[in-house]
């Protein structure tokens, strides 16, 4: 099977965030590190590849320094990478990202291609799905086990309440991944070492310009969210007090 | 974190740093690690926190089966051999990242020592000095962990003077091997190693290495040790009692073996500063979260001056200490990447070119040691009564850092090293030590006005420049009392050793933070004021020992016209440091460990 991930670099977990001037993204001054569901999305391909042979192909867009994300998929065992590289990709929409994903896979036949469920920064969950859309291929999301049957694969889905689904599809497809479904494996040295050989692909803006259109969504301006925390302290006779705080569960937090 | 991979640079000599002024560009610092150095760290430091950290418990109460299955699995990431050569199964990679994982590994210093018994003086007395049969035998399966390495040169009786060993060899009447017999003591990995290099002497005067299997007859392992620290590691005599070793597991030249012995520990010890900041930034990580949620008279502990001035303290140390670390292997690349590593005599030319760094190595070894006893004590201060209880990370770390200034070379002995080998190469003329201190004595009698700088961090590499001359000044005018008779002189060597480290710390920090600065101002914030912090506490160390070396070397006028050149070397303006802590300390709190930005 032939396996594309999609993967994004997002700032990491405990970065302190810090507004851009114009408020309407973070300072670019920030340690960054692999989209979590991604890490597992690859780890999940990787798995697929080990089991029903075929090739691993790690895709991202952002600026040079995305290149890390790459680098890591490729020495944890990806056979190539495809880097989209623009700093202009940051600011894209869900729609317009998977348009520049469509575009650079163009001339490739994947079996699968997988994203993660969402992004740790902008959280869409978005992406995989539109990009599905893009190439009319089915999609399933929130994917927690893949089996090969056949011609097609059966899927396992996260519902809510502890309920799950089991869907049969045919390929080609799009899934997107649940974090945590499987364990990450460590990039070896060996495998380090090895990645700086593997092929890259660049793809500028230019070349897949032509497929986007404007960004329908726009990031108008971004808040830190206040810290507020009021104590209060209820005081009285215990009888007193639960009254007080029915009270205030009825009428305040509006709760009861 | 910029990408910018080391261009090689002309080769800069040993301990020249005392001497000639460097600038920004000439030093490697973590801010130029490659991507690959980059992923490494992130395999080293996974590991650390996913397989190490989780079994602590069982590695303190000596479940070594633990501590084995880790070492198999580390060689399986190719952690263990970064300094093996591929042709042996080893990764084969610069020194900048065995460093790298060594300071990764250091999240808990039990299997740290383990580790680095293993990797270090396990593996490397065979890298460097084994013959390819023995290399081949041996090597591959220490890489990947299959089998354990340790090394056993201390006795009862003989630990830095280890040519006084007791262990006899002889050879036995058909010629095919070796009989030992003797005790060696404290040997790191002796529980559960499978190879052990012992050194022994041939006719009771040859010294000699050998490679000894656990299996040989006549070989077998004494009782644990009841340590104060690093518990999780063990640590064992052995017994040699008519040890048979075939003749070709002799290492190296019959009675060379005192090459061998100290040459291991030279290429070895940068590492352990290496693993003492990473040990560093754990306990500082642990300081900053409890001050953080422990609260006194109403707020928690962290808002408080006195616990904030430990905190960026101790940062400052850890800065400093990547600093000089990371410069010093980048150093060492430098130069190994200029030797053709297929052509004969390699191994001889990297020890040689390790060698040429003895100094600086010494120094990471005395200083990171001392840094991290100090980060570990002020540790256990923020946790008050919890840190003297055994519930809290803070007393394991307290009694773990200790052994760090006494094994690879006492700090005493390696003090020594320190101003000795400076003073040798001064002697021999390698060093312009001498013309050096001849020029400075000229300057200031005439008066002559100090050197400027310019640009960032103008007045940091003035005290830098100030403080390499108050060095040169109390080694000259030790030099001149003392002559020859100088290297008796413990306490002058030693008190000239001091100011020779700070020297080099203080260089390394300042020209670090001022490559960030010249790169970014913003992110240079932090590392100017750690630097500045540094500094100031450094000068008052090297003000200090200079007054201690020129009073007990003069006396009457002359120590008075003496002290009066020394107050005008160390002339420097006080700065705010409540300040810079309070800015450090500030962001380390907000991060919740130690951060650059």
């Amino acid at each position: 099977m032939k396996i594309l991930v999609c993967m994004k670099q997002v700032p990491q977990k405990d970065a302190p965030l810090k507004l851009n001037e114009a408020g309407t993204w973070i300072r670019e001054d920030v340690s960054y590190e692999v989209n979590e569901p991604d890490a597992f999305a690859l780890e999940e391909a990787l798995r697929q590849k080990e089991k029903h042979g075929g090739e691993v192909v790690a895709i991202t867009a952002g600026p040079a320094r995305s290149q890390q994300v790459l680098r890591e998929a490729l020495a944890k065992g990806a056979d190539r990478a495809i880097h989209l590289e623009d700093a202009g990709f940051v600011g894209l929409d869900a729609l317009n990202v998977a348009r520049a994903l469509a575009a650079a896979i163009k001339d490739e036949q994947f079996d699968l291609i997988f994203t993660g469920l969402q992004s740790d920064d902008q959280g869409y969950a978005q992406t995989g799905v539109v990009l599905a859309e893009l190439l009319g291929w089915p999609h399933a999301t929130i994917i927690m086990q893949i089996e090969r049957t056949g011609d097609g694969i059966r899927v396992k889905r996260e519902l809510e309440a502890g309920f799950f689904q089991f869907v049969d599809m045919p390929l080609p497809a799009v899934l997107t991944i649940q974090s945590g479904i499987n364990k990450l494996r460590y990039a070896t040295l060996i495998g380090i070492k090895q990645a700086k050989n593997k092929p890259m692909r660049k793809v500028t803006m230019a070349e897949v310009q032509p497929a986007l259109g404007p960004n329908l969504q726009k990031v108008e301006r971004l808040h830190v969210p206040q810290k507020t925390r009021n104590t209060e302290f209820l005081e009285g006779a215990p009888a007193e007090i639960a009254k007080k705080l029915v009270d205030k569960l009825r009428n305040e937090a509006r709760v009861l | 974190m910029a990408t910018v991979s080391a261009t090689p640079k002309s080769k800069i000599s040993g301990g020249s740093f005392l001497l000639e002024n460097r600038s920004a560009s000439d030093v490697f610092t973590p801010e130029d690690f490659t991507e690959q150095h980059q992923l490494i760290a992130q395999t080293a430091e996974d590991f650390a926190a996913n397989e190490i950290v989780p079994n602590i418990e069982k590695m303190e109460h000596k479940d070594f089966s633990i501590s084995r299955d880790l070492l198999k699995k580390a060689g399986e990431l190719g952690l263990s051999s970064a300094e093996i050569p591929e042709v042996y199964g080893g990764m084969e990679l610069d020194k900048v990242t065995a460093s790298i994982i060594a300071d990764h590994i250091a999240k808990y210093a039990g299997f740290a020592t383990t580790w680095g018994g293993h990797t270090g003086i396990g593996t490397l007395p065979i890298v460097y000095f084994g013959s390819e049969e023995q290399k081949k035998k041996y090597l591959p399966r220490l890489a990947s962990g299959e089998i354990v390495g340790a090394y056993a040169l201390s006795e009862a009786s003989s630990g830095s003077d280890a040519l006084n060993c007791r262990a006899r060899a002889e050879l036995s009447a058909d010629g095919k091997y070796y009989v030992l017999n003797g005790e060696k003591m404290w040997i790191t990995n002796a529980g559960f190693a499978d190879l052990f290099t012992v050194f022994a002497k041939i006719g009771g005067e040859k010294f000699t290495a050998f490679l000894v299997e656990k299996t040989f007859p006549g070989f077998s392992i004494g009782a644990e040790e009841h340590k104060m620290g690093i518990r999780g590691s063990s640590t064992c005599p052995l017994i040699l009692n008519d040890c048979q070793a075939p003749v070709e597991n002799v290492l190296g030249e019959i009675g060379k073996g005192h090459v061998i012995a100290f040459n291991i520990l030279n290429v070895g010890r940068f590492k352990l500063g290496a693993m003492c900041v990473g040990g560093a930034r754990v306990s500082l990580e642990n300081a900053v979260q409890y001050a953080k949620q422990r609260k006194a008279f109403g707020k928690v502990i962290a808002d408080f001056g006195l616990v904030r001035e430990k905190i960026a303290s101790m940062a400052a140390l850890i800065f400093v200490g990547e600093s000089l670390v990371y410069r010093t292997v980048g150093m060492m690349d430098d130069a190994l990447s200029q030797i053709d590593k297929h052509a004969p005599g390699a191994d001889k030319e990297t020890r040689k070119a390790i060698e040429e760094y003895a100094v600086e190595c010494s120094i990471i070894k005395v200083w990171g040691s001392e840094m991290i006893d100090y980060v570990v004590d002020e540790t256990v201060q923020i946790y008050g009564g919890y840190g003297f209880v055994e519930e809290y990370p803070a007393e394991r770390a307290y009694r773990d850092a200790r052994i760090n200034r006494i094994f690879e070379g006492t700090n005493e002995i390696n003090r020594l090293i320190i101003a000795g080998f400076l003073l040798k190469r001064a002697a021999s003329g390698q060093l312009p030590l001498m013309p050096a201190i001849k020029k400075l004595m000229d300057e200031v009698m005439s008066g002559a006005s100090t050197e400027d700088f310019e640009g960032p961090l103008s007045e940091e590499r003035k005290l830098v420049s100030s403080a390499k001359n108050l060095t040169l000044f109390a080694a000259g005018v030790a030099s001149q009392k003392y002559m020859q008779s100088i290297q008796d002189q413990q306490e002058v060597m030693g008190a000239i050793a001091d100011m020779v480290i700070e020297v080099y710390a203080m260089e390394s920090a300042t020209l670090r933070a001022q490559k960030i600065a010249e790169q970014s101002a913003s992110s240079a914030m932090l590392p100017i004021a750690m630097t500045r912090v540094y500094l100031s506490q450094a000068m008052e160390k090297m003000e200090s020992a200079a007054r201690k070396v020129v009073a007990a070397a003069a006396d009457g006028d002359t120590l008075r016209a003496q002290s009066a050149i020394l107050r005008r070397l160390a002339k420097h303006d006080p700065i705010n440091t409540i300040q810079l802590r309070q800015e450090i300390s500030q962001k380390v709190i907000e991060r919740g460990k130690y951060a650059l930005n």
